[in-house]
């Protein structure tokens, strides 16, 4: 059953948005938040366990210092405080997959406070920064996950039987949580997208995590509420989970506005609850109700010892801190020589990191750029994924642009290599082989080929040597065709004229 | 051979006039004779002990080095986990669950060589003080077995009392490992939080549980002391530092100089004839003994025990909260069509207890949002100023002395249908837990009034474990001179024979 939806256009016409976000981050630390069990993806289930991550009776948890190291970083790099001193709290409530039917969270110390990130959105008056600000990030553990078998949905209700698997209880999870964001209007959806890209980029630059939204090592709640334009008031906010790509952030966001302008419109009210995100349909569907709120009762850990970063060492860790993605955008932007724009479309489609690597690895920036931007991103995006998980690496671009600049390749040979990376046909060279996409640079063959569209087209053969250089795109394009253009066009130019006297 | 001391055992053992196995057997025997009217053990490691006994002898055999109490038995509070020994804390929920690891104490006994003879029985999760709230049934006190042996640790003393043991280990969250001493007339301590390992012990209450040593005499629970105390990694808690020298401590059998402070407020009103009589008496030994003796105020004590019943159910309703049926222990219900919440309350329902459950109802509500700041906030404060009453005492004195608990053992089914007369029992060693410093009770007579043991406590600051046994060794020591010999030669004997 789907519920109503006002137009975009109209939702900004009538309403103002306020954006959340609370984005739960696994680290790839090598072991568990509170025991050294394994923290390896896709294991066999229950494998990676022990007493303490299974909650044991007698058991106790202590602490892994790196993920605390990690949830610093994180910190420091989202201009976050550092706590002098917090401690853990317990977070009570029962569910099979949770151990202890306790989580081990921070509640109202958390480690890490008061920070923001900007982000920059293409608007219409340009680029626009937007400020989002950060209200906590904070340590906790992960569950572990219930697999309801029988069922029709893969949910709990209509199931005929669960099973459990804890590797993932007590992995380390870090939780960050924006202030409300107001006055991100039209673009509500876009500055969404944005602050979780971003995120996932300084993430990634920090190391701490694989930042995956497919597996989950990266998940994201939206939270949204409109209130009628000039009114000041507040609305009741949903929370929409399952968000797994940036593009579904974006649309998640989109879709609630649509459907609570819609209900709004209708003289309802906005229920406040949780919400799940279907990637194929691309709204939501009501979850938990939030009105009967479960009472958590958290109460600071007992079984752990106050954490006190010491301030010195949180300047050290300061001084680690790689160049925040911004910077490098800039620095790029300068260096590669192009438009606020250009750089836009990149960040949208989320290869500046691909293009950068590609470059690393020699690829001449405009080549690598487009690329990415190009063939690559329309293929990833006909699959609906990112630009990282179809299939072609950095390095296989490089060696794609490197092929072209030594003349072995042309543009249109090198799309027919990206296509045959993508498909699976292996490295650039591997397709090369295999498709026997090379060119044909033998000038001999190429002077044979010539000849005979000469003498197939000889009225436009006379054109050229009567000095009509125009009249050569047709002999070029015969030569191109019988060379089933594996031909360098430029190299057959050039001969062409020369045969014919030019 | 049984009715000595566990370093007189270890001793014969070190030097080939007994073997471990045999005097393994020999407690296995008494436990066989007279556990059927005591029933301290609710599981009895007869291959296991054995097993552990004849790898000492083996051990010595070979010419190694032995530990202070390789090959002396020990039993163990079914609080505490054993690898592949059941493990029930008294409570029905947990019946059938074999552990898959050790605590990290029982790690450290079977390093040193101390021969595990079985689990002894509890209140249910600890949770009690006259191990009636056991799913299996009370443990009878060895002095008088109409009478409780005290609690939650009634089945580690009462094995000591009964000589089925000559070394116990217990846990104390409020009062759990003195108050069965002090009934039973023997030697219990419960070491500064953080000095044991909690690694292995089923939490009841988290911030106040820690394992001590049991045993008949001063130097045997010093000995143990040294063995299961020092710092964990796996117990966050632990503190890290080297273990008093507690051992050298209760050697020193001397107090002169020592300042003991006797607590106003642990005393009078509310306390046996008898046990403020014998209580007299020992600070006039300890007088006697050259200490000076001072009168000190600790006026937040009178908090301690409604500040305990808001903390200790608060966390026991969260630590409690992983006996859900999921992955270990009971399952009720399970008929394949009921959801696994259902089977969940079910499980609880028919697994904990009437006192659980009432400590797990007033924790839940005591931590409600709405309640917190109230209750366990308020708790925590009143925690607070208790510590400043310790520190202020301590600023003048050494040791703090009182009565252990404030009556002798009482009748079985006296108390159970009044949970603050039960509560009660523990108004003098709860402080102490909330204050996460150390205490020690030692017999120091028998009531006139019923002929029972007598209890006195001694309470040193955090990490001054060492003075409990100092002060401890000393009064022992007059009193056995005293008496003519140790309390426990006064003990019936349990079998109508002569022991």
């Amino acid at each position: 059953m789907s519920e109503a939806m006002l137009d975009y256009d109209d939702v900004i016409a009538k309403y103002e948005p306020t954006l959340g976000l609370e984005v739960h981050v696994e680290l790839n630390t090598n072991s568990k938040m509170f025991c050294g069990c394994a923290t390896v993806f896709g294991a066999e289930p229950n494998t990676q366990v022990c007493p303490v991550c299974l909650g044991m009776p007698g058991s106790l948890p202590f602490v892994n210092e790196r993920a605390i190291e990690s949830t610093i970083l994180i910190g420091l790099a989202l201009n976050c405080d550092i706590a002098t001193w917090c401690r853990f709290a317990r977070k009570n409530y029962f569910y099979p997959d949770m151990p202890k039917n306790f989580q081990i969270s921070q509640y109202d110390e958390p480690i890490c406070f008061n920070g923001y990130l900007d982000v920059e959105v293409e608007t219409d008056d340009g680029m626009r920064t937007f400020r989002v600000e950060i209200e906590r990030v904070h340590m906790e553990e992960d569950t572990g996950k219930s697999l309801h078998m029988g069922g029709a949905t893969g949910r709990i209700h209509g199931a005929d039987y669960s099973l459990l698997d804890y590797n993932r209880a007590g992995i380390p999870l870090v939780e960050i949580v924006t202030k409300m964001v107001p006055g991100t209007e039209k673009y509500a959806p876009l500055v969404a997208k944005a602050y979780v890209a971003e995120l996932r980029d300084i993430l990634r630059s920090l190391g701490v995590s694989d930042v995956k939204m497919e597996q989950g090592s990266l998940r994201c709640d939206a939270n949204v509420s409109l209130s009628p334009r000039g009114s000041g008031i507040l609305g009741t906010r949903s929370e929409t989970k399952n968000v797994n790509s940036l593009r579904s952030v974006e649309r998640a966001i989109r879709s609630e506005m649509q459907r609570h302008a819609a209900r709004l419109d209708d003289g309802l009210k906005v229920v406040q609850e949780t919400r799940h995100f279907h990637e194929d349909s691309g709204i939501t569907t009501s979850g938990r109700s939030k009105e009967t709120a479960e009472d958590y009762r958290y109460f600071p850990e007992p079984d752990l010892v106050p954490i006190a970063p010491d301030p010195a060492w949180v300047e050290e860790l300061r001084a680690t801190l790689p160049e925040r993605p911004s910077v490098i955008r800039a620095r790029l932007q300068k260096e590669w020589n192009i438009a606020d724009k250009e750089m836009a479309s990149m960040v949208n489609a989320g290869v500046l990191a691909v293009v950068m690597e590609t470059v690393a690895l020699g690829a001449d920036s405009t080549k690598a750029r487009s690329w990415w931007v190009g063939e690559i991103a329309r293929q990833a995006n006909e699959r609906g994924v990112e630009v990282i998980d179809v299939g072609i690496t950095p390095a296989d671009v490089a060696r794609i642009v490197a092929l072209v600049a030594m003349g072995e390749l042309t543009d249109k040979l090198a799309r027919q290599v990206v296509d045959g990376v993508i498909a699976g046909e292996g490295r650039p060279d591997d397709v090369v082989a295999t498709r026997g996409l090379k060119v044909v640079s033998d000038d001999g063959a190429l002077l044979l080929a010539i000849a005979t569209a000469i003498a197939s087209d000889a009225a436009a053969a006379e054109k050229v040597r009567g000095g009509n250089l125009n009249a050569a795109g047709a002999l070029i394009g015969l030569v191109m065709k019988a060379t089933q253009g594996q031909a360098d066009a430029a190299k057959v130019r050039e001969l062409l004229l020369k045969e014919l006297g030019q | 051979m049984i009715t000595q001391n566990a370093s007189e055992m270890a001793a014969a053992v070190a030097s080939g006039e007994v073997t471990s196995e045999a005097l393994t057997q020999a407690h296995l025997s008494r436990i066989a004779e007279v556990d059927v009217k005591v029933h301290a053990f609710l599981h009895i490691d007869t291959e296991g002990a054995l097993a552990q006994a004849r790898a000492v002898d083996a051990a010595r055999a070979k010419g190694e080095k032995l530990s202070p109490l390789a090959g002396v038995p020990l039993a163990l509070k079914d609080v505490m986990v054993q690898k592949g020994v059941p493990t029930t804390c008294g409570s029905k929920i947990l019946e059938g669950w074999r552990p898959p690891y050790d605590a990290t104490v029982v790690s450290k006994l079977k390093n040193a060589g101390v021969v595990i003879l079985g689990k002894t029985n509890m209140d249910e999760f600890a949770m009690g003080s006259s191990t009636e709230n056991s799913a299996y049934g009370p443990t009878h006190n060895p002095w008088d077995l109409t009478r409780i042996p005290g609690g939650s640790g009634g089945g580690s003393s009462a094995s000591l009392a009964a000589f089925e043991a000559p070394l116990a280990l217990g846990t104390a969250t409020g009062g759990s490992i003195r108050q069965p001493a002090a009934v039973t007339g023997t030697v219990g301590v419960k070491p500064t939080y953080g000095g044991v390992s909690r690694y292995g012990l089923v939490a009841f209450s988290s911030s106040l549980d820690q394992a001590g040593p049991c045993a008949r005499t001063v130097l045997d629970a010093a000995l143990l002391h040294e063995i299961i105390g020092g710092h964990d990694t796996y117990d966050s808690t632990s503190i890290d530092a080297p273990v008093p020298a507690v051992v050298a401590a209760a050697k020193m059998r001397d107090v002169k100089g020592m300042r003991i402070g006797v607590v106003r407020e642990l005393g009078g009103e509310g306390y046996q004839a008898g046990v403020l009589q014998r209580f007299n008496e020992s600070v006039e030994v300890l007088r006697g003994l050259g200490a000076e003796i001072i009168e000190v105020s600790c006026p937040h004590f009178e908090y301690a025990l409604p500040a305990y019943y808001l903390i200790a159910p608060s966390e026991c309703s969260s630590n409690l909260a992983r006996f859900d049926a999921m992955r270990f222990g009971l399952r009720v219900g399970d008929d394949r069509a009921r959801s696994a919440e259902e089977v969940m309350n079910l499980t609880r329902e028919a697994g904990f207890g009437p006192e659980v459950k009432r400590r797990i109802i007033l924790g839940t509500y005591a931590l409600s949002s709405g309640y917190y700041d109230a209750y366990y906030g308020s708790a925590q404060k009143v925690r607070t100023l208790i510590i400043n009453d310790f520190n202020a005492a301590f600023a003048q004195v050494d040791v703090l002395i009182s009565p252990t608990s404030p009556t002798t053992a009482f009748k079985i089914g006296e108390k159970a249908d009044d949970p603050l007369a039960m509560y009660l029992n523990d108004i003098a060693t709860i402080p102490v837990n909330l204050a996460g410093n150390c205490a020690m009770s030692i017999p120091c007579g028998l009531a006139p009034e019923d002929g029972l043991p007598v209890g006195l406590q001694i309470i040193a600051p955090a990490m001054a474990d060492d003075r409990l046994y100092r002060v401890g060794g000393a009064l022992e020591a007059a009193f056995n001179e005293e008496w003519g010999g140790p309390l426990m030669n006064k003990a019936p004997s349990l079998t109508g024979g002569v022991r």
